[in-house]
This record gives structure tokens, sequence and C-alpha cells, in this order.
């Protein structure tokens, strides 16, 4: 693989490079040749319609779903996510929409779930309470108290203590399923800021929403998914709503466009260049695949190198 | 109980503002907003004993006599471990109807090995106990190989352990333990003496109140909210004059039950298991929300089948006191409102039946308010008939405070 990274012996910015994943439930293709990349410290949002194709592509990067075709890789190197024990153990966290919290716990409780800190034999609930703190302040998250059940906070606490949960393992990439459905206005934005401290602790943060509004307002890149196939990646800079609603619901076709290409250097197993002219189509940007390694040169305070 | 020691943020503040303080009055404040927050705890229950003594008494002036008292504690016992274990099948949001059958089947054990086969006592208990662990097992394998509801494995079990039971006792039906055997006078003669029973309590106040500090210290040196020493000055006070008071009372009469202290010592390590412990906390997640704690990586599984292990196993204990105490196992050890009367205690002690919710300490508070019915019922010479009736009542009482504060809690989002 050539390294355009001259620093290390591995791409340090790229976390998770997906390559033509292709999956399938009996005659349905639910994804075909799907590509998907993430850096360190960059908030991805895959939107799509529904039966675009996103669940799927998460469940598969969460281990739920091994793929049929297609490759991972993590760090560069190829993996392969047969479990959600191997996400895990990768650093991949991934958040579903039902949050999965325990009611009846408090927050540290829920927080430390199944990874209790122990001092000797019995649980060390200081050390674990103090952590829990520190994580909050960090995440300038709003929770009255870490001593109270999580049935009492509100949807935009609950959906904080979820993420908290997930950065307890120190993960690399975290997916959040659709974190601001079903929340109000205050609480969104709360959601959003914390998905920006997810960003600048150096998290890769794949952000899967039908609101336009929270993609515009907090992603650096979008990835269009239409009918289990790529229909575009553009830069949040250069893109309007109308565009990205246009690429979800067809009205621009770019996965008729981009499969001929693809299909050339398919058999190369070189990434395509990331100098590569973009195309310019209905206004919007549709950014290639670029080198691994070669886009984000500020790299906060990540927690790499495991 | 003492986990509860740092609920004492109050919580119907709004969510902005970072609540802290600590102090007695915020303690008190803490249990206020809770009971209105429909968490109700154990206050249900010692009103209920409260009246149900007072009304007994009143009745019956022999009723909260030193000796009836003492009677009571050796009832509870028994009954009292076995609903020890459906705390913890119901923590998980599982039943288990069996647990008299099970009982039963130990004491039939015990005694066909100790007193017909001629084995060591020693061994004729782990034989007994060991029946009820393997029972428990079994169920835990059903539950978790094939997904049956532990409703029906349990009923199936009722009746197989029954029989297995019937069939252990064989011909004689009945088989009486001597009464030289160690364990019959465990669980009838021994008592103990005064000096002791007041250094067992005292002692036990000095645990509870050092493990208190202690936590407060680290608490403290880590700049968390910690309980102050006045505070626990209270509650360790508090439980200090109770317990010296009741040693006192049943050392009028024949003092504190080696098997009462016994069963004590069951849920207070119990409790310790439940809410020190990765196990316990596991126990909590599974009653809670089994697909959260799968996701969250235990292993469900082993949770289930430990917990019906468990509870097989102390149901096969209590079983054995039971035997102990009559100093015999016959065809109807185990039966009759045995199996009804564990799990209404669980139940009316607190332990939620919807999971996730309870504490060891409802198999003390629950076993207590039946066997008070019990007792005080024989006392007014009212027979068995009237006994069943009051305590079905009791035990809809029970389920329906359950339900309601279930509904609070939920519209008070403690859900």
């Amino acid at each position: 693989m050539s390294m355009t990274h001259p620093r290390s012996g591995r791409p340090r910015e790229r976390v998770l490079t997906m390559r033509g994943i292709g999956k399938r439930f009996g005659a349905v293709k639910a994804l075909t040749d799907v590509d998907f990349w993430v850096n360190e410290g960059e908030v991805v949002a895959l939107v799509g319609d529904n039966g675009a194709g996103k669940s799927t592509l998460v469940k598969v990067l969460a281990g739920v779903h091994p793929p049929d075709s297609g490759s991972i890789e993590f760090d560069g190197e190829p993996v392969g996510i047969d479990s959600p024990a191997d996400a895990q153990e990768l650093g991949i966290e991934t958040i579903f929409q039902d949050l999965a919290l325990c009611d009846n716990l408090d927050v540290v409780a829920n927080l430390w779930l199944g990874r209790e800190l122990r001092d000797g034999a019995t649980l060390d609930e200081v050390d674990m309470e103090q952590r829990t703190w520190t994580l909050l302040r960090e995440l300038s998250a709003k929770i009255p108290s870490v001593r109270v059940p999580v049935a009492s906070l509100s949807g935009g606490q609950r959906q904080t203590v979820a993420i908290a949960r997930s950065l307890i393992g120190e993960p690399r990439v975290v997916i959040l399923d659709e974190p601001t459905a079903a929340l109000g206005v205050a609480q969104t934005a709360e959601v959003l800021n914390l998905i920006e401290r997810l960003r600048e602790r150096g998290h890769g943060v794949i952000l899967i929403s039908h609101n336009m509004a929270d993609v515009m307002a907090v992603a650096d890149r979008v990835v269009v998914l239409r009918l289990g196939r790529n229909n575009g990646v553009y830069n949040v800079a250069d893109v309007t709503s109308e565009t990205l609603i246009a690429a979800i619901t067809g009205a621009v076709d770019h996965s008729a466009v981009r499969r001929i290409p693809e299909r050339t250097d398919a058999a190369a197993p070189e990434p395509r260049d990331a100098d590569e002219p973009p195309d310019h189509t209905a206004g919007g940007t549709v950014i290639r695949m670029p080198r691994a390694g070669a886009r984000r040169t500020p790299r906060p305070r990540g927690e790499g190198n495991r | 109980m003492t986990a509860r020691g740092d609920e004492r943020l109050a919580e119907a503040t709004p969510d902005e503002r970072l609540l802290s303080g600590s102090g007695i009055r915020h303690a008190l404040e803490g249990v206020v907003t809770r009971i209105r927050g429909g968490d109700l705890g154990a206050l249900p229950v010692v009103l209920g004993i409260a009246v149900i003594w007072t009304v007994f008494q009143l009745l019956n002036p022999v009723f909260l006599s030193s000796e009836n008292l003492v009677n009571l504690t050796m009832q509870c016992a028994a009954i009292g471990t076995i609903a020890l274990g459906v705390v913890l099948v119901l923590l998980v949001g599982e039943i288990d109807l069996s647990v008299g059958s099970v009982s039963g089947l130990a004491a039939a054990v015990l005694a066909v090995t100790f007193v017909q086969l001629q084995w060591n006592l020693i061994l004729s208990l782990i034989a007994a106990i060991a029946i009820g662990c393997l029972v428990g097992l079994l169920y835990g394998y059903l539950f978790t190989r094939f997904g049956l509801p532990s409703f029906v494995i349990t009923l199936a079990g009722l009746l197989g352990f029954l029989g297995l039971q019937l069939w252990v006792l064989g011909e004689t039906g009945s088989i009486a333990i001597p009464f030289d055997s160690w364990l019959v006078e465990f669980a009838q003669q021994m008592f103990l003496p005064v000096w002791a029973s007041y250094v067992v309590a005292v002692l036990a106040v000095a645990a509870y109140a050092w493990s208190l500090v202690r936590r407060a210290r680290r608490r403290a040196a880590a700049n968390l909210v910690s309980q102050s020493y006045t505070e626990i000055g209270v509650r360790a006070g508090v439980l200090l004059l109770f317990l010296l008071a009741a040693t006192w009372y049943l050392n009028l009469y024949r003092g504190v039950g080696v098997m009462f202290l016994f069963f004590l010592a069951l849920v207070v390590s119990m409790n310790f298991v439940l809410t020190r412990t990765r196990w316990g906390r596991a126990v909590y997640a599974v009653g809670g929300s089994v697909e959260a704690a799968r996701r969250a990586g235990i292993r469900v599984d082993r949770i289930y089948l430990s917990v019906f292990a468990m509870c097989s196993t102390l149901a096969a204990v209590g079983g054995i006191l039971a035997a102990a105490r009559l100093a015999s196992a016959n065809q109807s050890s185990g039966t009759g409102d045995v199996n009804l009367n564990a799990i209404a205690a669980a139940v009316i002690g607190g332990t939620s039946l919807f999971g996730g919710r309870g504490t060891a300490f409802s198999a003390l508070v629950g076993i207590v308010v039946i066997q008070s019915i019990s007792s005080g019922l024989t006392l007014l010479n009212l027979d068995s008939s009237v006994q069943f009736m009051v305590t079905g009542v009791v035990l809809v009482l029970a389920v329906i405070v359950d339900s309601i504060s279930r509904r609070t809690r939920a519209a008070t989002g403690r859900a």
C-alpha cells in the first residue's frame, strides 16, 4: 500500500475503510458494492431513505451481520467483523436507537455495566462514580445526579448516558443510530453538542439521521445511500439540504455515474486517487474515496495507538 | 438498604441543576421525594407489620409476648430461607413455583439417607443441598436452552419433584429424625446465651457503622458527596437501639435462636452479594432489561442458570431447616402453603413481580408478615381456612401496592 503519510508506518488518520461491501438477505440485496470510510475526529453522516441500507451497513460494522462480500480495513489492517464482540474489540461502539439502558439502575451502574471496576471482589463504586463525573464533565453533559435511576432522566439525558457508556472502552469509532429522533429542540441541541465533543476527543463518529438540519449542523461529510448503493459523498461545507434530499430520493442518481469508473478499477487493489477531479453534479461536490490518511492533518488528542 | 445511602439527592428539581448536598435534612427529603415518586421500598410492609401487630395484640394480649415472638422468629427461618431464593428469581423477572416441592424433596433425601441409610449427617446434608442445586441447574438449562417460560418449567417441577419426594420416602411415608442429632438441636434447642446475643448485636452494628464510615471517607477523599458522620451516627444508633431492644425482649424468654440468626446471616450476605458484586449488579440488570444486559456483555444465560440454581439450593436449605424443626420428614413436607407462603413473602416484602426491583431484606420482612398473620390467627383459635383467606387477601394487597407504585413510578419517570 502506498503511503502518503511520512510520520508513521501506518496511516494515522484513517480509522476505518470499507470497500465494495455487499449483503443479501435471501433474495433482497440490502447492500451492493458500498464504499465507506471514517477518519479520526470526523463526523460522517450516513443518510438515505427507508430501506436504503443505512441500518444494514451499521450492523455490518457492529458485527451483527457479517458482510457477504467486500473488505474492511481498520487502521490499515484488513479485519473481519464477525460478531459484536469483534467490533467492540476493534473499538467500534454502536449506540442503537433503543439505547439499551437498564431503567432500574442508576447512571453509574449503567455506564459501567458489564465492565464494573472492582476493589478486590466487591464493586469499586467510588472510583466508578468519580470517573463517571470526569467523563460527563468532559462531555459537558447535564445530568442532575449520577445516582438516580436512568428512568427518571429525560430523553436527551438518556442519550447522553448511552453515549457516555460507549466511551468507557475508549472506542475509535462511535456509531449513533438516529440519536435525535424523538427529542425536543433543546435536547437535540444537547446531543449535537455531545457529538461535537466526541469529534474533539478524536473519535470517528458515524451519525445516522433523517434530520437534514442536524446533519448539516454537525457532520463534516455526508454519505448518501440509495437502494443499497452509494449515491454520493459530499462535504457538508459545500452542499445544500436540497442537494442531499435530491440524492436521497433519487432525483439525482450518482450510483449510475459512479459505478462505471469503479468497475474498471475494481480489479486493482490500489485505492482510487484523492486528487481525482470531483464530479460536479446538481450543485454538490461528490468526493471520491481519498487515499487513506490523506485528509485531515490536525489530530486532536485521540486515543489512537491501541 | 445501605445502597440507598447515595440516593439522598433530591430528584424533583429542574434537570439543569447539579444536585448536591448532604446531611440529615437532605436524607429525609430524599426519602420523601422517593416515596412520592412511587419508590416505596420497605414502607408499605413496615406499616403493614405495625397494623397487623397492633390488631392482633388488641385481640389477644399474648401475641406480643416474648414467648410468642421467639416462636415467631423460629417459624420464620425455614420459609424465610426459601423466600430468599424466590427473591432472586423474581429479581431477574422469573418465577419458581416449585420451591415447596424442592424443599420437601430435600427433606426426604436428608431423612432417608441420614436415618434409613445411616449416612453421616454432613454427607446427608450435602446430598440434600446438592439435589436442590441440581434441580435449579436443570431449570436453568431448560430455560436458557429451550426458552420455556419459567412458569411452566417450575409448574412441571412442582408436580414432578413432589412425585420424586414421595418415591424417595417410599412405603414409610414419614421418617422421624432423631432428637439427639445436632441438626434437630440446632433448629429447636439452640439459643444464643444472653451475653452472646448482645455481643452479636453490637458487632453487627459496629460492622455496619464501620462500612459506612469507610465509604464516607473514600467518597470524601474522592471529592464526592458523602454522608456526614452525624448521619452515620444516627443511622447506626437507631439500628443499635432497635437490635438491643429486640434482643432484650427476646431474651425475656428463650432468646435469639441460632437458626433465626443463621437465616439473618443468609439475608445479610445475600444483600451484600446483590449490592456489592458484579454478579449482583448483573442480576438487577437482567431483571431491568435483558437486552441491555446482553449488549453490555453480561452472559445472561449464566446469570439465569446461577439464579435458578441458587433459588432451588436455598429452597433445599429451607426444607432441611423445616424438617429439622419438626424433627421429621414426611409426605406433606413442603406441600400445602409452603410454596405460596414463600412466594407471597418475597412479594409482600417489596420485591417486584416485574423484575429488577427488590432487596434481600424483602424476604425477611415478608416472612415476618406472613408468620405474624399465621401466628395471630392460630392464637385466636381460627383454623387454617381463615388463615389461608387472610393470607390471600394480604398477598393481593401487596401486589396492588406493587402495581400502583409501579404506575406512579412510570408517571413520575422512575419506572
